[in-house]
């Protein structure tokens, strides 16, 4: 063996195969059937898309590194589903380009937040965390409610996101910006459109406390409040295995 | 440094930079007033500067034919210097950020100065900046001497180099305006990938022909780590970052993963930007430093060939252990368990080798701060090792995983071992570059090492209480079986320690502005001084150097 490599090593370009092929088994192994093995990801016909408006409010996630701090995956272990609820399930990330499942519980998982509070909590609590939970060390997020949402190219985003799998229709994506708007301003003309084409489940709401303004804190509070209720089905499971 | 290059390299140069200039102004139209329009700006703008660097010397003497019997080392120096300023930027990124958990306050305000973008600055400030600077610098200086041959031409190095630095600004600032991926570790968009994949191209090419010119028929071990340091680093850089633009006029890009997929693919590169930048790439650097300033050869070759294999093979597999008991299929998780288990095995095999190789040597560890460092880096590369391998157990990882263990982990890894051994191969390196005998200050190095070794344990304890308790907490029952502690309560409990980490965080900080300055000093001296290292030649013989040329 260490006489063949004493050969391997005079030869670089045999030397550098070597090393691609080392490296390469592993991961071809661990990846590559996930995309194959049906079992990887559950069924859930009532899954949903996120909406524009809660897609630019996951941008905003991302943009501002809320996952450096906050966890989006309930592990399967019994202190984590009694503190957050049922353990995330693959199905629940599935349109999630990229996955936002973070490293680190700085802050608490947010994989179920959706609907734990009112949004005029989330305005108060991006506004200042210390509002409202005085030993927070959460970043206050004041420049939200003062920026008007970038709305123009959601159509663009959509469309990238059908392009990588997610199934938004030409429908979707021409009223892109016209929902985003309807969906922060309940009784005005554009709202309807919304529930026709997401579901009658969908949160319209007036997110900041404002129906007449599109704001970022409109969209992230929009995205914070859909968290875990994409779909039913990990409640189901738990119910499931209650029973 | 203009005035080593030929003016044909010279012309060259500046064609290439003017070519980078036009990318520049096809960003900053395509992008408009948003971020990518800005990149334009900062593309243009670092063109148009490092083309009045060179226009400055373009009609200064061109250098004799006796540049070739010597080896080039221009690149190697303006890459250590980068490399230290990256450290200590990214450094006090990382203390500011550290205070930020103690006093979220300090944010004024402004959204570039909130925890969650300055967290990336300071990750990717200290890993590719720092770290990637030193390895590039150092790479050049130790394949030129373990091949004995001269770097086949002298843009490429400054192509990869420049570059390099580049991308890591492009990455920095993109983060400060919001501009993340959100991959951990894999944070800059499309267009700076795809800018990084051109470099790295440069860099692997560069490489090989030097390689190609060797006068040594055998690849000494440390071209073997940094070889497959280059080759691994681009193929994950590549499959994780395969994203969608918004357009080719948007910053914003979805990834081509989502879901369970994306999360195995992200730890996949993620694990392995560990194993393959923060660990090959040392190692590399380890095995010349290391037995040329302890003056003893390598304890085992052997052991060098195992280990070099373990790593490489096994290293791969153990991503997933990122991932336990999350809705990664089961097998998955386990396979990653398993491997992480093994990798110990060549891990220990490596730091053994390192260690045994002082042996014989103690009294210059004893007496010689540079070699400590390197010593020092071994051992916490043992100790890291075994403390990632014991974390990857499942049950283990069930306490450990979201909590500050992880990053006191982590911290002991890239303090203790990655800039160690960084700053140790720095000062050794540093007076062979600058031709002088000795850094401007043994003293300082001496003060540094105590600075940074204090740093170094006072932040991994603070984690290692910090991680436990905050573990414990989060699991307690009481009696009527219900959960004790409120999420809050684990966060009040934090405070104390999040405070000592920041101040381990200064020690370490301080450690380095230290070695700034001494560097800087030997620099300036050596202008001075000018002593010919002996046999620090690639050629001795001129006739040689016809040959090399005709290579080119
Ligand atoms: C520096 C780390 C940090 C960052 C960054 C951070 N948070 Fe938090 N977050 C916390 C902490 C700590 C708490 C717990 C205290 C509190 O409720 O404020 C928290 C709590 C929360 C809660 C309440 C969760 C619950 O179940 O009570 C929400 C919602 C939240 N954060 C959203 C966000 C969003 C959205 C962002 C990004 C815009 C963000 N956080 C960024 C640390 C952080």
């Amino acid at each position: 063996m260490f006489g063949f490599h004493y050969r391997l090593e005079r030869n670089t370009i045999g030397f550098v195969l070597a090393v691609i092929v080392a490296a390469s088994i592993g991961g071809i192994v661990e990846i590559a059937p996930l995309f194959t093995i049906d079992e990887t990801v559950e069924e859930a016909p009532d899954m949903r898309v996120y909406t524009p408006l809660e897609l630019a409010g996951r941008n905003i996630y991302i943009r501002e590194g809320c996952y450096a701090c906050h966890s989006q995956m309930i592990r399967a272990l019994r202190d984590e589903v009694e503190r957050y609820g049922p353990y995330s399930l693959a199905v629940e990330s599935q349109y999630d380009h990229p996955m936002l499942w973070g490293s680190k519980r700085t802050g608490p998982d947010l994989a179920r937040v959706g609907g734990k509070y009112s949004d005029d909590w989330h305005v108060a609590h991006l506004n200042d965390p210390r509002d409202v939970v005085p030993q927070s060390v959460m970043p206050a997020y004041r420049w939200l409610s003062r920026t008007e949402l970038d709305s123009d190219d959601l159509g663009l985003h959509l469309k990238a996101m059908r392009r990588v799998g997610v199934p938004y229709t030409d429908a979707m994506i021409v009223n892109a910006e016209n929902d985003a708007y309807g969906q922060a301003a309940p009784g005005s003309k554009r709202a309807p459109g919304v529930a026709e084409r997401y579901g009658e489940g969908t949160n319209i709401r007036a997110f900041d406390g404002e129906s007449d303004r599109l704001t970022e804190m409109d969209a992230l509070v929009a995205y914070l409040q859909i968290l875990g209720r994409l779909t039913d089905a990990a409640y189901e499971r738990k119910t499931e295995a209650e029973e | 440094m203009v005035s080593r290059l030929t003016r044909g390299e010279r012309e060259l140069a500046i064609g290439i930079l003017v070519l980078l200039g036009f990318l520049g102004l096809a960003m900053t139209a395509a992008g408009g007033d948003g971020p990518l329009g800005i990149h334009g700006l900062v593309v243009i703008a670092c063109a148009v500067g490092t083309t009045f660097v060179v226009i400055a010397g373009l009609f200064a003497t061109e250098p004799g034919d006796d540049r070739l019997s010597r080896y080039y080392d221009d690149p190697s120096k303006v890459g250590i210097v980068l490399a230290i300023v990256w450290g200590v930027v990214g450094m006090f990124v990382g203390d500011w950020v550290a205070w930020l958990l103690a006093y979220p306050e300090m944010t004024f305000d402004a959204a570039w100065a909130s925890f969650g973008r300055l967290r990336p600055v300071h990750t990717t400030g200290v890993i590719f900046g720092f770290g990637g600077n030193a390895l590039i610098a150092t790479s050049f200086h130790v394949m030129q001497r373990t091949c004995r041959a001269r770097l086949p031409d002298q843009i490429s190095p400054w192509f990869v180099l420049l570059g390099y630095n580049l991308f890591c600004i492009l990455a920095v600032s993109g983060y400060l305006m919001g501009l993340t991926q959100s991959k951990e570790y894999a944070e800059p968009e499309w267009y700076a990938d795809i800018w990084l994949v051109v470099v790295w191209t440069a860099y692997f090419l560069l490489y090989l022909r030097t390689l190609a010119r060797r006068q040594e028929p055998h690849i000494y071990v440390a071209n073997w780590y940094y070889l497959a340091f280059i080759l691994v680093v681009a193929i994950l850089h590549i499959v994780n970052n395969l994203a969608v633009p918004v357009s080719l006029g948007h910053a914003k890009s979805y990834s081509l993963f989502a879901g369970v997929q994306d999360a195995m693919t992200q730890w996949w590169y993620g694990h392995n930007a560990v194993a393959f930048f923060l660990t090959a790439g040392f190692l590399g650097m380890l095995y010349y430093y290391l037995p040329k300033r302890a003056g003893r050869p390598i304890f085992s070759y052997r052991l060098s060939i195992v280990s070099f294999w373990g790593i490489t093979f096994f290293y791969i597999w153990v991503g997933s252990h990122h991932l336990h008991y999350t809705a990664l299929p089961h097998w998955v998780q386990t396979l990653g368990m398993t491997f992480s288990v093994m990798l110990l095995v060549p891990s220990w095999a490596s730091a053994a080798n390192a260690l045994l190789t002082l042996n014989g040597a103690w009294h210059k560890v004893r007496d010689d701060a540079a070699l400590r460092f390197m010593m020092v880096a071994a051992v916490f590369y043992g100790l890291s090792t075994f403390e990632g391998s014991f974390l990857a157990i499942r049950p283990v990882n069930s306490l450990s995983h979201y909590t500050d263990w992880t990053v006191g982990h982590v911290h002991a890894g890239a303090l203790g071992w990655v800039a160690f051994i960084t700053f140790g191969s720095i000062y050794a390196v540093v007076p062979r570059l600058w031709r002088c005998r000795e850094m401007y200050s043994a003293r300082l190095v001496e003060v540094h090492f105590w600075l940074a070794l204090a740093g170094t344990v006072i932040y991994v304890f603070a984690m290692w209480n910090s991680g436990i308790i905050q573990g414990l907490m989060w699991r307690t029952y009481n009696e009527s079986g219900t959960l004790t502690y409120s999420f809050i309560d684990s966060l009040v409990a934090m405070h104390p320690y999040y405070i000592a980490r920041a101040v381990g965080g200064l020690f370490f900080l301080s450690g380095a502005v230290v070695a700034l300055y001494n560097v800087w000093k030997t620099a300036r001296l050596a202008a001075g001084e000018q002593t010919e290292a002996a046999g620090d030649t690639p050629v001795a013989a001129p006739a040689a150097a016809g040959s090399l040329q005709a290579g080119e």
